[in-house]
């Protein structure tokens, strides 16, 4: 029955939009689906806040047409999907955007993926980093991240850099499990020994219990994903409590745990930790440079992450698709013209897979390091042109459609 | 091998010592006013921004705000007490429940707005990080330090309570409210005082979760579950009852996570339903 509602919503948006071509006036709407409120919040005054700091820089209009923003807050009901859903057939049949963009959460995005396939609206996921997202609708683009990419990355550069054995932790949900798959293929893959490994609860105020495991399995290495927020300082917390710290086990992780608040919260005991990741704000170019300078302005002094990136590069993605498509909102023309695209982000080089949809980028081995009395991660190694190995494996196995889509 | 498990049961035991202090104060208050207040994690929350913000920008050292956490804390309590809370003392719980969960949510965004939607994290002073180790045993010292304090909560709230003219008037009032009112105690008094010093410690309970469970905006609504687990279990208006409780469920919490990390998260609910149909109105309910 929803598929039936969702489908003849999608339809009648579809007839709307097919009599009256959108928008005559001259402007091109942008929906924004975020969780500008509840647990993940920061992830989407983030989003925003580049998103703003782009249209600053390059103006609100491209190609003739007028960018307008529709902003909708998917954080009140927690990471419920219905919500997503809910708000992007709103954004479709009674905001008529052209773009939706957005999705901080997994669940989000999957949820809407029905929603932008029937309606033919381009879906550019900013955050949302779970490997299959792009594989559910022909009209998402990602610029943020599968994170398979980093963590896989990050997984067959230990294992070919002399460590034999892992474990791993990770939170016990999509991504986490995501990243834990990614880490032990390319750990086993090149020859590395996964000891054990445990998921931990989404929601999980106290992790010396699972500090204790990881201490019993008297492993050589360890790999660690958690969603940001509160918890990568509380783990790394329960971890030193244990003495566990790089001096006494290489600690790996996602760049989660080595961001600037978690830093802030570890001190000195997340000195030497290695993270696989898309971006820091220390990334030396002039491009990044700039970008960090306005993101303070808008911040209050903070520093952006990959969040902020992944939005800056969204918004940019539909400015120069629009620019090819000549102010054209056709769905099927704006997919078109952002396959392939490559561009210098203030991460580095990136490009859209014209297979996937899926972003492909560099990625940057770093090690957190005192710089002039501040923590910070120090990039000493990096992988270029790093596509997501889950849809790579998936097109191998014959499971993926020439249009990117699960078989 | 037996050193590990003592560790972890300390550890437990800190992190129950933890939730006592943030749900002691609202064991207190529902139990003694029946007046269902969800927002005991928003008094929490002030505790804790208090303390960063005076870190952050006064300097100061983080034993000294801890104080001001508590009154900054219990000085808010009083203000919505006067303003909002004491209309709806004969309403509903319903009502009760709808004025409380919208301050949590009204805290919660002017947190975001005022402190911004990240993390606040502190560092603690040097002496509180790390470990000692005894042989093949290591306590983290902050969690000393957590359960040490805890120790000294309990103690003076019993004294309080037990050993002091105000605290025979509390525990008068919580018996019996209409008899106490017939014997000319002043209720209302006693009412806002006892609020005010259970918001104060949800504060300082706040400021000292910090370390352990991190602060941010939603922490006003992150807590809240765990709080009313420990209210629920322990049994309304009981010291007593809020401490073993929570000390369990601290001590549960970790060790089935250590022992069956695959269903860990599930446990402690599990452990609550139990209980709760052993015995629906807590382990040490003083009324039934």
């Amino acid at each position: 029955m929803q598929r039936v509602i969702v489908g003849l919503t999608g339809l009648a948006a579809a007839a709307v939009l097919a009599v009256a071509p959108a928008h005559a006036d001259g402007t091109v709407k942008i929906g924004l689906i975020m969780t500008y409120s509840g647990q993940f919040a920061d992830v989407a005054t983030m989003m925003d806040n580049a998103i703003k700091l782009y249209m600053k820089q390059h103006g609100d209009t491209v190609a003739g047409k007028k960018i307008e923003l529709v902003r909708k807050d998917s954080g009140t009901g927690g990471t419920a999907p219905d919500v997503a859903k809910r708000l992007a057939q709103e954004l479709v049949v009674r905001d008529k955007v052209d773009i939706i963009a957005g999705f901080s959460l997994t669940p989000e995005a999957l949820a809407a993926a029905d929603v932008g396939t029937e309606a033919k609206k381009p879906m550019v996921i900013t955050n949302a980093a779970t490997a299959i997202i792009t594989t559910r609708s022909p009209y998402f683009v990602r610029t943020s991240t599968a994170l398979p990419q980093p963590i896989g990355t990050l997984g067959g550069w230990a294992a070919k850099n002399g460590i034999k054995q892992a474990y791993t932790m990770v939170s016990d949900y999509g991504p986490g499990i995501d990243s834990e798959g990614a880490f032990q293929n390319a750990f086993k893959l090149n020859g590395g020994q996964i000891v054990g490994s445990v998921r931990f609860p989404v929601a999980n105020p106290d992790f010396s219990a699972f500090a204790q495991r990881l201490k019993d399995a008297n492993s050589e290495a360890v790999f660690i994903f958690v969603p940001g927020g509160e918890q990568p300082a509380a783990l790394g917390k329960a971890l030193a409590e244990r003495g566990i710290t790089p001096k006494t086990m290489k600690v790996m992780s996602s760049g989660e745990l080595t961001n600037d608040d978690a830093l802030k919260g570890l001190g000195d005991a997340a000195l030497g930790i290695i993270s696989g990741w898309t971006y820091d704000h220390r990334h030396k170019s002039a491009l990044n440079a700039e970008f960090v300078k306005g993101m303070n302005e808008l911040l209050g002094g903070r520093n952006p992450d990959q969040f902020a990136v992944s939005a800056y590069d969204g918004i940019h993605l539909i400015y120069e698709a629009l620019k090819k498509t000549n102010g054209n909102t056709d769905g099927d023309a704006l997919i078109n013209a952002m396959k392939g695209m490559a561009w210098e982000s203030p991460r580095g080089p990136i490009s859209i897979d014209p297979e996937t949809r899926d972003i492909v980028q560099t990625i940057y081995l770093r090690r957190v390091e005192n710089i002039n009395g501040q923590l910070g991660n120090v990039e000493f190694d990096k992988v270029e042109k790093v596509k997501d190995p889950v849809k790579e494996k998936m097109k191998a196995d014959g499971k993926l459609t020439a249009d990117g889509l699960a078989k | 091998m037996i050193a590990r498990h003592i560790s972890l049961l300390f550890d437990g035991f800190a992190y129950g010592m933890l939730l006592f202090v943030l749900s002691v104060g609202l064991s207190v208050t529902l139990g003694m006013m029946n007046f269902v207040n969800l927002a005991h994690g928003t008094f929490a929350m002030i505790g804790g921004y208090t303390t960063v913000m005076l870190m952050r920008s006064a300097g100061w050292p983080f034993f000294a705000t801890l104080p001001v956490a508590f009154i900054g804390a219990a000085a808010a309590s009083v203000v919505l007490e006067r303003v909002l809370y004491r209309r709806l003392y004969r309403a509903s719980d319903l009502d009760q429940s709808l004025l409380t969960i919208g301050i949590v949510f009204v805290s919660i965004a002017a947190a975001a707005y005022v402190f911004g939607t990240g993390q606040q994290p502190v560092q603690l002073p040097g002496y509180l990080r790390g470990r000692i180790e005894f042989g093949d045993f290591s306590f983290g010292l902050y969690r000393m330090f957590l359960v040490a304090s805890a120790l000294v909560i309990t103690g003076l709230l019993v004294l309080g309570l037990e050993y002091t003219r105000f605290g025979a008037r509390v525990r008068a009032c919580v018996d019996n409210q209409r008899m106490a009112r017939g014997l000319g105690l002043n209720v209302d008094a006693v009412f806002s005082i006892t609020f005010a010093l259970g918001s104060g410690l949800a504060g300082l309970g706040g400021a000292l979760g910090i370390e352990i469970v991190g602060l941010d905006p939603n922490f006003a609504f992150k807590y809240l579950v765990y709080m009313l687990i420990v209210v629920a279990v322990g049994g309304l208006a009981s010291i007593r009852g809020a401490f073993v409780t929570a000390a369990m469920l601290g001590v549960i919490d970790i060790v089935s996570k250590y022992y069956v990390p695959e269903i860990g998260a599930f446990v402690l609910y599990f452990v609550m339903v139990s209980f709760l149909v052993w015995r629906p109105a807590g382990l040490f309910a003083r009324r039934t």
